[in-house]
């Protein structure tokens, strides 16, 4: 098996030391959590850190709570927790759904929601699942704390809006009523990586969509926030030919890249097929209408 | 006396002999005691790790060892100016061609073995690898079997002398060219097809890898060492390294899967073992995932075109012509004569008028191989490839496809049946087969959902094939690999306790050798498994045999251990006939004892006969004491196991995801020493091509560069792709075999690919005029036929 | 560093670099080479233990994370001689045949009846698909967890 490059380590034992450890370490140093993001680069030998700073002992970052308006998740809360947890189910089944699909149990176990959006690979879950449901990120360094909306802490392949001394401590997601959200992925194989996936929510009035959100992955350099499928939707009454329009939209609206996992029209065309889909549950459960 | 009661009472759970006996080996596995090849720690023992290329061809330009040597836990860097000096700088391989063990002048594959760091830890060997400077030259590369012939593709070979083009293997035939050409003159439909059947990997969860522990003292190289063909092995690198022979012991303890992965000569063993020689410690290389995937012998890579035709609804030809990629150097493993391996039995299970064969090799910048994971020595190729062109054929005539396999099957009372290109096949009642596989199916009820499911534009497909292939390699006279005839030993011997100890050349890589071939003697012998003991995997302990890959064991080895037991049953006959004061012909068997026919009471059981054996009680005239023997089983032809496969597949119509919702198995293996064991290979294999019609592919850019070398990308099936595989049987004994059993292990990887892209054609056809697609069947891949647009694998 | 870890109810303490994976900190240890690997990626499960009763995968940990954690193998499942029904479920359906995934098979499948002691078969495949193996096809693995959890209602039944 392959093995890690030499490197030093230490335990954080609160928040404020391990962004301390970040900023004295300096660039070449890196958090680690779950580790199943960074450990298998290491052992390749695509990244090197010098300097690992290990944060699971930090169990004040890891909760799934509300806060007044606000579903607020630790940054070290565990995919299994998502999974399974039933205030998270009840607000954003689009968490569950994607959960089911993400990596496998056994790495669930282990992998964070912090890990997961701060490796920012585009097919990645959770981001487009927090990019739909209007998420923001909160960011805290030694001069305090930031919050940035999803768009902006995705910057571009495996880029952060996470700076250097900085470390992601929570996303906080909107609640609002009348919410319905979905995630539908495809993958090669169990625990495979997307070739496409899309997270649809939408936020209903009567039979009315008042707000959506629709962000896919894999399909582009990042996380694709498909504004312009939002635009769409907002006021419309849902139909099947709405959520294929919408499913249009996202396909025209992505830049996915051919790779080993599907060429780009395959790919575009999953953009259409999933956001239609995952639209399409997301009203039936915003309506109760869901079996 | 020995009375009917003492004779061991056998139970469904604990037969003597056959039946579904629970393994032996189990109790050391399910504890986490098993010793696999890095499990073991030897005083002194040194680590090593191999540089190799990221170009697939470059000049070498210069090697930089010196950061390498500065490192305070490297003891020696050994490149190819090193391995000159001992002569094995290059090797002999199984094809008559040679590889490099370390690349001198050039790289000719991504991957190849450049350089050899020996270090005190693995960790350190690995960081070691990073200090060693290599300059190469990058050259084109040929990665494109198709175009390897081109008058302007690179030369690979440029060290073979007279080697002028990527030719490896020049074109094989078999069959008959004119009379397949009258054939097709007459025929009524004609099919033509493009087949890929793209290059995979075996891939076992254990890797490759070797201790090394030469004693410069004493002479004697011990090499522990996961191989399936320990004594061939042991004879090649006396050959290669100029050692002697019976100096030489290889030790195989637990090995965790081979499928023929572990049947080469690595470049990393003979530096394991130069390592030693030079070291002076003993060197412990084993590798990671990716040198598995990307330097190991992977598998196919055959690129075939096939023309079948059809008179008076049943199939009368097949012409193929084949270009197999062999990679970088010849390595592929299959008896000499035979370059192609058995690929020319895909002639099929049908009474054809005339086929003929054409195949040949060419090199591709690509690692070396090609004979590997359950192939039967190129039987999956085939299977694959006839299984694909009766489906195009029974689509093209309008007939369903196990309507057109009936009627073309060769009939029980051909058998024995001698085909077109020259097999003669033992037995079988292949439609006896097919209907029980559709009985369990329920095949017309799957045929009528289907139409259902396509009113409301539902895609489901059931996929059939049917396959006969050829194991036990094999007779002496047609065939040997490298000049060592494909004969096994058995040795056993009946202690004076009446316990039993039989050592076997067959080499198990999970197969439950202990328990099977303890069965074997228990059958033959009525001596409980329990107290037979099987001794394998030691070359100082076994005898000389050829191993097990090509579903072997059990018409090899199983055949010499039922025929050595009845040498010593014979001998037993004899010493209880002095026991018992009779002739030898007035006593009779039954498991367990001779006795007088006539008089049950007056007996002997086999326990008591042993003791007799090595007492000093008179042995019958000219006989010498103990109660043991030896044999060298040479098989009088191969074995013809088969089955009849059912896959039943739905296709998502918008994402073109594939999903096997059932599998139906019924093979017909012969007589079966452990039914429960059998199933176990049948859901195994079927497991496999799974992975290989739907995922399993190694895919390379333009330059060389293979794509797809971890478990990441190379994706295998988990336990959420494969259904509850449905199994059925027949039983139709092997007439020369001293069991009437015929081999099962490679059959369901051998049949289950063509039945899964059957399927996904049947579902796809209707609906959006599917006629071909290649493995494997990716979503992606699916969707471009959907379009009408199936392209081949890269 | 010094690493001091619990493994299978012992104290077991090395230095080792902090880049030493947890898989192999286990394997070094005296007797417990039942941990094994099978890739580079995380993929195989050939690796898997059980940290604080959760099935983990252990070349994708380092031994230094493991420091206050319990950790269990395969070789805390047979105690005073009698092998955990999950064991005895294998050797009954012909769940192994190399052995080679086994000891991560064994431990996810125990983790699995330990907190969903009556599972489906879905809920079976599901807990095993982070762990390959090539050689048994899955459908015995799933019979022989399936064949542990029936025995060990009807011992909860008969206590």
């Amino acid at each position: 098996m392959q093995t890690p490059a030499p490197f030093e380590y230490e335990r954080a034992t609160s928040v404020e030391g391990a962004i301390a450890a970040l900023q004295r370490q300096g660039p070449e140093a890196r958090i680690i959590a779950g580790g199943h993001s960074l450990l298998p680069m290491m052992k390749l030998r695509l990244a090197n850190p010098e300097y690992l700073i290990d944060i699971n002992d930090l169990h004040e970052l890891s909760y799934i709570r509300e806060d007044g308006d606000e579903l607020r998740i630790g940054a070290l809360t565990r995919h299994v927790e998502l999974l399974r947890s039933d205030l998270l189910v009840e607000r954003f089944p689009v968490f569950r759904d994607a959960e089911q699909v993400i990596a496998d149990p056994v790495v669930r176990n282990r992998g964070t929601i912090g890990g997961s959006l701060c490796q920012a690979d585009a097919a990645e879950d959770l981001s487009a699942v927090c990019s739909a449901l209007k998420g923001k990120a909160v960011i805290r360094g030694a001069e305090g704390e930031r919050v940035v909306g999803l768009d902006e802490f995705h910057i571009g392949p495996f880029m952060t809006a996470v700076g250097e001394g900085e470390m992601l401590t929570e996303v906080r997601l909107p609640l609002r009523p009348g919410a319905g959200s979905a995630h539908e992925k495809v993958e090669r194989r169990a625990g495979d990586w997307a070739v496409a996936a899309a997270s649809g929510a939408v936020w209903m009035e009567g039979d009315t969509i008042t707000d959506a959100g629709v962000a896919l992955s894999a399909v582009g350099p990042t996380t694709v926030h498909v504004s312009r499928a939002e635009e769409f939707l907002r006021g419309r009454t849902p139909s099947e030919e709405l959520f294929a329009e919408a499913g249009e939209i996202a396909s025209e609206d992505c830049s996915p890249l051919p790779d080993g996992r599907g060429p780009v029209d395959y790919k575009r065309h999953l953009a259409g097929v999933l956001t239609k889909r995952a639209l399409r549950r997301a009203t039936a459960r915003a309506l109760h209408q869901e079996a | 006396m020995a009375t009917v009661e003492n004779l061991p009472s056998a139970t469904t759970e604990r037969p003597v002999g056959f039946g579904r006996l629970k393994r032996k080996e189990d109790a050391r596995f399910i504890r986490g005691k098993g010793t696999y090849l890095d499990d073991i720690r030897l005083p002194g023992m040194v680590h090593g790790a191999i540089l190799r290329s990221p170009y697939a061809h470059a000049r070498i330009v210069s090697i930089d060892t010196s950061r390498a040597l500065a490192h305070p836990n490297v003891a020696a860097v050994v490149t190819a100016k090193d391995l000159e000096t001992l002569g094995l700088a290059w090797m002999p391989t199984i094809s008559y061609d040679t590889q490099a063990v370390l690349a001198g002048d050039k790289v000719r594959f991504q991957g190849q073995e450049v350089a050899f760091v020996i270090a005190t830890d693995a960790y350190s060997a690995r960081d070691a690898l990073q200090l060693i400077d290599v300059e190469y030259e990058p050259l084109p590369a040929v990665v494109n079997a198709r175009k390897a012939l081109d008058p302007d593709a690179p030369l690979i070979r440029d060290d073979k002398e007279g080697q002028t083009d990527n030719l490896a293997s020049p074109t094989w035939e078999a069959g008959d060219e004119e009379a397949t050409e009258r054939a097709f003159a007459e025929a009524d439909t004609i099919v033509t097809r493009d087949i890929i059947y793209p290059r995979c990997h075996p891939a076992p969860l254990e890797t490759c890898g070797m201790i090394a522990d030469f004693n410069a003292e004493t002479g004697q190289l011990t090499i522990y060492n996961g191989n399936q063909a320990p004594h061939a092995h042991r004879t090649v690198y006396a050959h290669v390294a100029g050692l002697a022979e019976h100096m030489i012991r290889i030790v195989c303890n637990d090995i965790g899967g081979g499928f023929g992965n572990k049947v080469p000569v690595y470049p990393g063993y003979v530096c394991a073992i130069a390592g030693s020689i030079v070291a002076g410690a003993p060197v412990k290389w084993v590798e990671d995932r990716s040198e598995n995937l990307m330097s190991t012998g992977f598998a196919r890579d055959y690129v075939m075109h096939a023309e079948m035709c059809s008179k008076d609804g049943k199939i009368t030809g097949l012409r193929v012509d084949v270009i197999a990629d062999h990679g970088a150097f010849d390595s592929t493993a299959q008896p000499t004569k035979f370059p192609a391996g058995f690929f020319h039995i895909c002639c099929g299970s049908y009474d054809l008028q005339a086929s003929h064969v054409k195949v040949k090799a060419v090199y591709t910048n690509k690692a070396p191989g090609g004979v590997a994971y359950r192939c039967s020595f190129r039987i999956t190729e085939a299977v694959y490839l006839v299984e694909r062109m009766v489906d195009a054929l029974a689509l093209e005539m309008k007939v369903d496809p196990i309507e057109l396999r009936t009627r073309s099957f060769i009939a029980p009372d051909q058998f024995p049946y001698e085909t077109t290109t020259g097999w003669t096949y033992d037995s079988g009642n292949y439609a006896e087969t097919m209907r029980v596989a559709m009985d369990i199916a329920g095949y017309e009820d799957l045929r009528r959902e289907q139409a259902e499911k396509r009113a409301r534009g539902e895609l489901m497909g059931i996929g059939v094939s049917f396959f006969t292939e050829g194991v036990g390699a094999g007779p002496r006279k047609h065939m040997d690999i490298l000049g060592l005839a494909m004969n096994d030993g058995a040795d056993l011997r009946v202690h004076p306790s009446g316990k039993a100890v039989v050592s076997i050349s067959a080499q198990t890589q999970g197969q439950g050798h202990e328990t099977t071939f303890a069965q074997i003697v228990a059958e033959e012998l009525g001596i409980p498994p329990e107290d037979v003991q099987v001794r394998h995997g030691d070359t100082d302990r076994s005898p000389y045999g050829l191993g097990t890959y090509g579903s072997r064991s059990t018409p090899v080895s199983g055949a010499a251990v039922a025929v050595v037991s009845r040498k010593v049953r014979d001998k037993a006959r004899m010493i209880a006939a002095t026991m018992l004061e009779a002739s030898p012909e007035d006593l009779t068997w039954e498991k367990g004892r001779w006795y007088v026919k006539g008089d049950p009471e007056k007996g002997a059981m086999i326990g008591d006969i042993a003791v007799r054996a090595y007492s000093g009680e008179p042995m019958p005239e000219g006989m010498e004491g103990g109660l043991d023997a030896q044999v060298i089983y040479d098989p009088p032809n191969l074995t013809y196991p088969y089955g009849a496969y059912i896959a039943v597949v739905d296709v998502d119509p918008e994402t073109a995801q594939v999903k096997v919702r059932r599998f139906i198995a019924v093979d017909d293996c012969g007589v079966r020493i452990n039914p429960m064991i059998v199933d176990g290979q049948i859901h195994g294999g079927l497991a496999e091509g799974i992975g290989i019609a739907l995922m399993e592919v190694l895919t390379f850019d333009e330059e060389g560069n293979c794509l797809n070398g971890s478990f990441m990308d190379y994706l295998i099936p988990t336990a959420l792709e494969c259904p509850d595989f449905e199994l059925g049987e027949t039983v139709t004994p092997c007439p020369h075999h001293p069991l009437g059993a015929k081999g099962v292990g490679e059959s369901p990887n051998v049949g289950s690919p063509p039945a899964i892209v059957n399927a996904v054609i049947d579902a796809l056809h209707e609906s959006h005029g599917v006629t071909h697609i290649d493995m494997p069947c990716t979503p992606a891949r699916v969707w471009a036929a959907m379009q009408g647009r199936p392209e081949p694998p890269q | 560093m010094q690493v001091t870890i619990t493994i299978n109810g012992e104290t077991v303490s090395r230095d080792v670099e902090p880049r030493q994976l947890l898989v192999h900190f286990i394997r070094d240890t005296p007797g417990l080479t039942g941990t094994h690997w099978g890739c580079d990626t995380s993929n195989c499960g050939a690796c898997v233990v059980l940290m604080d009763g959760q099935p983990i995968k252990s070349c994708t940990t380092l031994a230094a994370m493991c420091e206050g954690h319990e950790i269990r193998t395969v070789e805390s499942l047979e105690v005073d001689g009698v092998l955990d029904p999950v064991q005895q479920g294998f050797h009954e359906k012909h769940a192994l045949h190399c052995g080679f995934c086994t000891p991560g098979m064994l431990m996810t499948g125990r983790a699995l009846l330990d907190e969903n002691p009556n599972p489906t078969e879905l809920e079976i495949r599901t807990a095993i698909s982070g762990a390959i193996c090539r050689c048994t096809g899955y459908k015995n693995i799933v019979a022989a967890i399936q064949w542990a959890a029936e025995q060990e209602a009807a011992t909860r039944q008969e206590a």
